[in-house]
C-alpha cells in the first residue's frame, strides 16, 4: 500500500475530511517582482522611502534599528490555516527566519528577523501553500480577522467564516483601497461574546431577522472602533445590515476613508479618528448614503467579485462518533494528571455534537518549526476539518476533535511540549513582539507575557475557574498591539526615571473587555517591569478576599473600576493604595537588575525608531 | 512500511540504468573511475556500489556506523579526522581507506550533510579532488528503504598522493586581510540569532539552514544561485566561509556556494571561535531582544 493510499485509508477510518483545496491568496509573480525590487533599491536605484512603501505593500515590516532585516507577516485570512501552510511556515521559518514562527494578535503570523533579501524566497514558499504577505502591512484593508469559534460557537447566528474570506478576498490588490490614509482593519465576530468587533474600523456580528414572514441572514456592523495611542469602540451603524448589502457598506466605508481620511498627521490618521472629528452621527449618514451610491454604481462584475457562495466549505464534515464521555472535571487543581488539567482549560466542547475546540498553548504566540510539524500532523489526522485557526489570543484552536481523539491529540501535542494548560484562562498572557524585534517598543513585553505565563500555570492559577475569564495582555509602547486595553488587567511599555535611574515601567489598565460589549480599560498607575507579576499577583490576592460569592475575577475589576466595590476595596483609589508597596523597587545600588528589563543584562535605555504601521 | 519500501525500490531502479550509462560516458581521462559532481545521487551510488568503483565514506559515529551503514562504506568518524587534519595525517587516512588517486569517493552523514561536507572538503584540500557529498543523510537513505549493511569494512592499503590545494583554505589573516578587499566576501553559515549576537566585521549571513530543503542537504544549483544571487553577489567574487567552531556548517555552505556556480569559493575551517579566540574585532547586535522570540 503507498503511503498516500494507507493515509486515505487511516483517515477515513477516523472520519477527517479530505483536505480544503489550496485557497491560492498568494501569487507567483509577486516573489519576482519583489526580489527585483530590492535588488534594484540595493543598487540606489529606489529611494528608502519608495521602497518603504512597497516592502509594506508586501507584508514585509522593518525590524528594530536594523533596516537588513524583515519581520514578514503573513496573512492567515479568518485565522484558517491547513496542516500543509503550516508545515510549510515551518521549512520557511528554519530556513529563513529563526527557527520559531509568531501568531499575531491579528491572527497574521510573523517571521522575524528575515534577511531583506530572503523576503521573496519566504513569499515564494507561501505562494506555493497558497498563503500571502501582500498587504499585511501597509495603508490598506490588512488581515480580515474572523473569530475562531464561527462555524462551531453555540450562540452564533450562522457562521460568518464564508463572508469574512470573500471580503478578505474583494479587497486583497483591489486597486480602491491600495493607497488609504492608513491601515484599515475588518473584523468579523461569531456571536455577542467573541471576536474583536468593537475595535476594528468595521466590525460585523452574524445576525438573523425576520423580515416579511422571511429568516433573513445579515450583521450588526460596527464602525470607528480601534485600539491605538488613542482608542475608541465602534459605533453600531444600524439595527441590522442584510447579507446582501455586506459589501456596499464595507465599500462605502473604505471609500469615506480614502476620500475624507487625514493623510498629513500620521499619529491621527486611522479611521476612528476621522469618525470622532466628524462626529458619529454625521459620519453615519455619510455612510448610509454612500452606501446606496455604491450600490446604484457599481459593476455587476466588480459586485461579483465577492462571492460568499464560493467561500463556503462544502465538503461534508464527517460526524463525531457519538456523545463520548468525558472526565470534565468540575474541579482540577495543580496536582491533578496532566492530561485532566489540560482538558479543564483548553478543550470547549462545540454545538456540533460530540466536536471540540482544542487549544494550543504558546507562550506569546511563540512556535518552533518541530512544534509546527506536530502540529500539522495533529491536525491532520485528528480535526475532522483538517484546519486550525490562530487565535487574537496567540495561540491556535484546533476544531472538530472528537471526544474520543482528545487523549490521542493530548499525548501527541505533549511530545512536542505542546500540551501546556491555561491557554482559555488567566495564564495565557498576550504580548506583542516588543523589543525583540519592534522599531517602536520600549519594553520587552514580549517576554514579560511569557514570565507571566510561566509562573502563573508553576502556581496552578490555571485551575481556579474565578479566574478564567480574566485576560492580560501586554504591549511594549502604547500603539496597543498587545491589544492591552481590552484586557481585564492590560499593560503598555514605557521608560521612567526611578530615583536617578531610567526603567522600564508599564502602565497599568484595568476592566477593557473585548465582544460587542466590550469596553476600554482604564490606566491606573504604573508598574515597574520588574514588579508586573508580583502586582498582578497581589491584585489577585486581593480579589480572592474581597470578591462577593461567585463574582470572577473579570467581574470584580469591573466593579472596582465603576467604583461600587462592597468591601475594604470599594474603587481605584483604595486599589492603588493596595498596590503601592507591590510596585515599590529596592534601591538601584543593592539591586540593579530590578531596573532592567526582561531579557537584558545591562542598563535600561529607551531606544526607537520610526514605526512602520504607516508608511 | 513493507509497502513503502518496495514502492521506493520499485521507482529508483528503473531510472538507475538510464543514468548509469549516461554517466559511463561522461567519464573521461581516468578510464575505469566515474567524475563525480559535487552532488551523488542515490541513484548513482548504487550503481558504483554495485561496480565495486567507489569508496563510500561514513562519517558517523564508529557505533553509528557498526550498527548499519550503506553496503561497502568504510568509517571515517569526523572527530577521528579532526584530531589531526594536518594534510600528511589525511593523506594517510586515505591510504588506510584503500582510496587511490582518482577513485571515486563520497561522503555521508546523518546531520544533514554538514559533516560529510567538512571530512569531502579536507579530502579535496589534500589532493583527492573526485569526492562528493552524498545527496541525502544515512536516515533518508533507510527511510527510503535503500540497502543497508552492518558488516564492517577495510580494504587493502592504498597509495594516495599528496597536493595541497590552497586555493580553498582560508587563516586568520588571509580573512582579516580580505575584509578590505574589493571582490572578497565573507560568509558566515551560522543561524541568524547567532550571527545576530556577534560576527566577523563585514561577513554576510548565509545560515546553513537555507541551503538544504526536504530530502535533500543541498537545494537543487539553480534555486541556490538564486538565493545568492538575490543578496547580490556577483558570480566572479571570492567568498570565504565560515561558521562557530570547526568548519562544518561552512563546510556544507562551501558546496552550496560551488553548486551555485560559484568557483572560487574558500574555507576558513577554524572559524569563529579561533577567531574570538585571537581576540579580533567583532561585530555584536544588542539593539533588539531577538533571542526571545524564540520557542526553544
Amino acid at each position: 500500500m503507498t503511503r498516500a493510499r494507507a493515509a486515505a485509508a487511516s483517515q477515513k477510518q477516523r472520519g477527517v475530511s479530505p483536505p480544503k483545496p489550496n485557497p491560492k491568496w498568494g501569487r507567483e509573480e509577486e516573489t519576482e517582482y519583489f526580489a527585483k525590487k530590492v535588488k534594484l533599491f540595493r543598487q540606489g536605484k529606489i529611494s528608502e522611502d519608495d521602497f518603504r512603501r512597497f516592502r509594506l505593500q508586501h507584508g514585509a515590516y522593518g525590524s528594530r534599528l536594523h533596516a537588513d532585516y524583515s519581520m514578514v507577516r503573513i496573512k492567515v485570512p479568518s485565522g484558517e490555516i491547513t496542516a500543509d501552510q503550516i508545515e510549510k511556515i515551518a521549512s520557511l521559518s528554519e530556513a529563513f527566519s529563526i527557527g520559531s514562527a509568531h501568531v499575531s494578535t491579528r491572527q497574521n503570523i510573523q517571521l522575524h528577523w528575515v534577511q531583506l533579501e530572503d523576503v521573496s524566497e519566504v513569499m515564494r514558499g507561501l505562494v506555493e501553500s497558497g498563503l500571502t504577505t501582500r498587504e499585511a502591512c501597509g495603508n490598506t484593508v490588512r488581515n480580515v480577522m474572523c473569530s475562531h469559534f464561527a462555524g462551531v460557537c453555540p450562540n452564533e447566528a450562522f457562521d460568518a467564516t464564508p463572508y469574512s474570506m470573500a471580503v478578505a478576498r474583494f479587497f486583497l490588490r483591489n486597486p480602491m483601497c491600495q493607497n488609504l490614509p492608513r491601515k484599515f482593519k475588518v473584523n468579523f465576530g461569531c456571536c455577542e461574546k467573541h471576536g474583536l468587533v468593537k475595535v476594528a474600523d468595521i466590525g460585523l456580528v452574524p445576525a438573523i431577522k425576520e423580515i416579511d414572514g422571511r429568516q433573513v441572514k445579515g450583521f450588526r456592523v460596527y464602525l470607528g472602533g480601534g485600539l491605538g495611542a488613542a482608542s475608541f469602540i465602534g459605533h453600531p451603524l444600524e439595527d441590522f445590515t442584510p447579507e446582501d448589502r455586506v459589501l456596499s457598506t464595507c465599500m462605502a466605508t473604505v471609500r469615506l476613508f480614502d476620500r475624507h481620511g487625514n493623510r498629513e498627521n500620521m499619529a491621527r490618521n486611522r479611521m476612528r479618528y476621522l469618525v470622532h472629528e466628524t462626529g458619529w452621527e454625521k459620519f453615519q449618514k455619510m455612510v448610509l448614503k454612500e452606501r446606496t451610491a455604491v450600490e446604484m454604481t457599481t459593476s455587476l462584475a466588480t459586485a461579483a467579485s465577492y462571492d460568499v457562495e464560493s467561500q463556503v466549505d462544502k465538503r461534508a464534515l464527517p460526524k463525531s462518533n457519538g456523545i463520548v464521555k468525558l472526565p470534565m472535571f468540575d474541579k482540577v487543581t495543580k496536582d491533578s494528571p496532566a492530561f485532566e488539567r489540560w482538558l479543564h482549560t483548553n478543550t470547549v466542547p462545540q454545538k456540533q455534537q460530540g466536536m471540540f475546540t482544542v487549544f494550543i498553548t504558546l507562550g506569546a504566540g511563540d512556535i518552533t518549526a518541530s512544534q509546527l510539524r506536530v502540529l500539522a500532523s495533529a491536525i491532520r489526522e485528528l480535526s475532522a476539518e483538517g484546519v486550525a485557526r490562530t487565535t487574537p489570543q496567540q495561540n491556535f484552536a484546533v476544531r472538530y476533535v472528537r471526544g474520543s481523539d482528545l487523549k490521542e491529540f493530548f499525548d501527541r501535542l505533549s511530545t512536542a511540549g505542546l500540551a501546556n494548560p491555561g491557554a482559555l484562562t488567566v495564564a495565557s498572557a498576550v504580548g506583542c513582539s516588543g523589543t525583540t524585534s519592534c522599531n517602536l517598543a520600549i519594553t520587552n513585553s514580549h517576554r514579560l507575557a511569557k514570565e507571566v505565563q510561566r509562573r502563573f500555570l508553576e502556581l496552578g492559577l490555571d485551575t481556579d475557574d474565578s479566574l478564567a475569564d480574566a485576560t492580560i495582555k501586554i504591549s511594549g509602547c502604547p500603539n496597543s498591539c498587545g491589544q492591552h486595553e481590552i484586557a481585564t488587567i492590560g499593560f503598555f511599555g514605557g521608560a521612567t526615571r526611578i530615583g536617578n535611574t531610567m526603567s522600564p515601567t508599564y502602565t497599568m489598565l484595568f476592566g477593557g473587555s473585548a465582544g460587542e460589549q466590550g469596553e476600554l480599560g482604564r490606566a491606573i498607575m504604573r508598574v515597574p517591569a520588574k514588579r508586573v507579576i508580583d502586582t498582578i499577583l497581589k491584585i489577585i490576592e486581593t480579589y480572592r478576599t474581597e470578591r462577593s460569592q461567585g463574582e470572577t475575577l473579570h467581574q470584580w475589576v469591573v466593579r472596582i473600576v465603576k467604583g461600587q466595590g462592597a468591601g475594604n476595596v470599594k474603587n481605584l483609589d483604595d486599589m492603588k493604595k493596595v498596590l503601592v508597596p507591590a510596585i515599590q523597587l529596592p534601591p538601584a545600588e543593592s539591586d540593579p537588575d530590578a531596573y532592567r528589563d526582561y531579557g537584558s543584562d545591562s542598563k535600561f535605555t529607551a531606544k526607537t525608531a520610526r514605526g512602520e504601521c504607516a508608511a | 512500511m513493507r509497502g513503502l519500501k518496495k514502492a521506493a525500490k520499485a521507482k529508483v531502479k528503473p531510472k538507475i540504468k538510464a543514468r548509469a550509462v549516461k554517466v559511463a560516458k561522461k567519464a573521461k581521462g581516468a578510464p575505469g573511475f566515474v567524475r563525480l559532481p559535487i552532488v551523488c545521487d542515490a541513484d548513482l551510488l548504487r550503481t558504483l556500489v554495485r561496480k565495486k568503483s567507489v569508496r563510500v565514506v561514513d562519517v558517523r559515529r564508529a557505533e553509528d556506523y557498526k550498527a548499519g551503514h550503506i553496503p561497502t562504506a568504510v568509517s571515517l568518524p569526523l572527530a577521528r579526522l579532526l584530531e589531526n587534519d594536518s594534510p600528511e595525517r589525511v593523506v594517510q587516512i586515505l591510504e588506510e581507506l584503500g582510496i587511490t588517486e582518482k577513485m571515486p569517493v563520497v561522503v555521508y552523514d546523518d546531520t544533514f550533510g554538514a559533516l560529510a561536507a567538512r571530512v569531502a572538503w579536507t579530502f579535496q584540500y589534500v589532493g583527492h579532488t573526485n569526492t562528493a557529498l552524498l545527496e541525502m543523510t544515512f536516515s533518508q537513505w533507510k527511510g527510503l528503504g535503500l540497502e543497508v549493511e552492518a558488516k564492517e569494512n577495510t580494504f587493502k592499503r592504498a597509495k594516495h598522493p599528496l597536493s595541497v590545494n590552497k586555493e580553498m583554505y582560508a587563516d586568520a589573516p588571509y580573512v582579516e586581510a580580505a575584509q578590505s578587499q574589493q571582490g572578497k566576501l565573507l560568509v558566515d553559515s551560522r543561524e541568524r540569532l547567532n550571527f545576530l549576537t556577534e560576527h566577523i566585521p563585514t561577513a554576510r549571513n548565509i545560515p546553513y539552514t537555507m541551503l538544504g530543503s526536504n530530502g535533500s542537504i543541498l537545494r537543487k544549483a539553480d534555486e541556490l544561485k538564486r538565493m545568492i544571487e538575490n543578496r547580490g553577489i556577483p558570480q566572479d567574487s571570492e567568498i570565504i566561509t565560515y561558521c562557530g567552531s570547526v568548519g562544518t556548517l561552512s563546510g556544507l555552505a562551501y558546496y552550496a556556494l560551488k553548486l551555485a556556480g560559484y568557483n572560487n569559493v574558500k574555507l576558513y575551517p577554524k572559524s569563529f571561535k579561533e577567531w574570538k579566540s585571537l581576540g579580533k574585532p567583532k561585530d555584536e547586535f544588542k539593539e533588539a531582544n531577538y533571542w526571545d522570540l524564540s520557542a526553544e
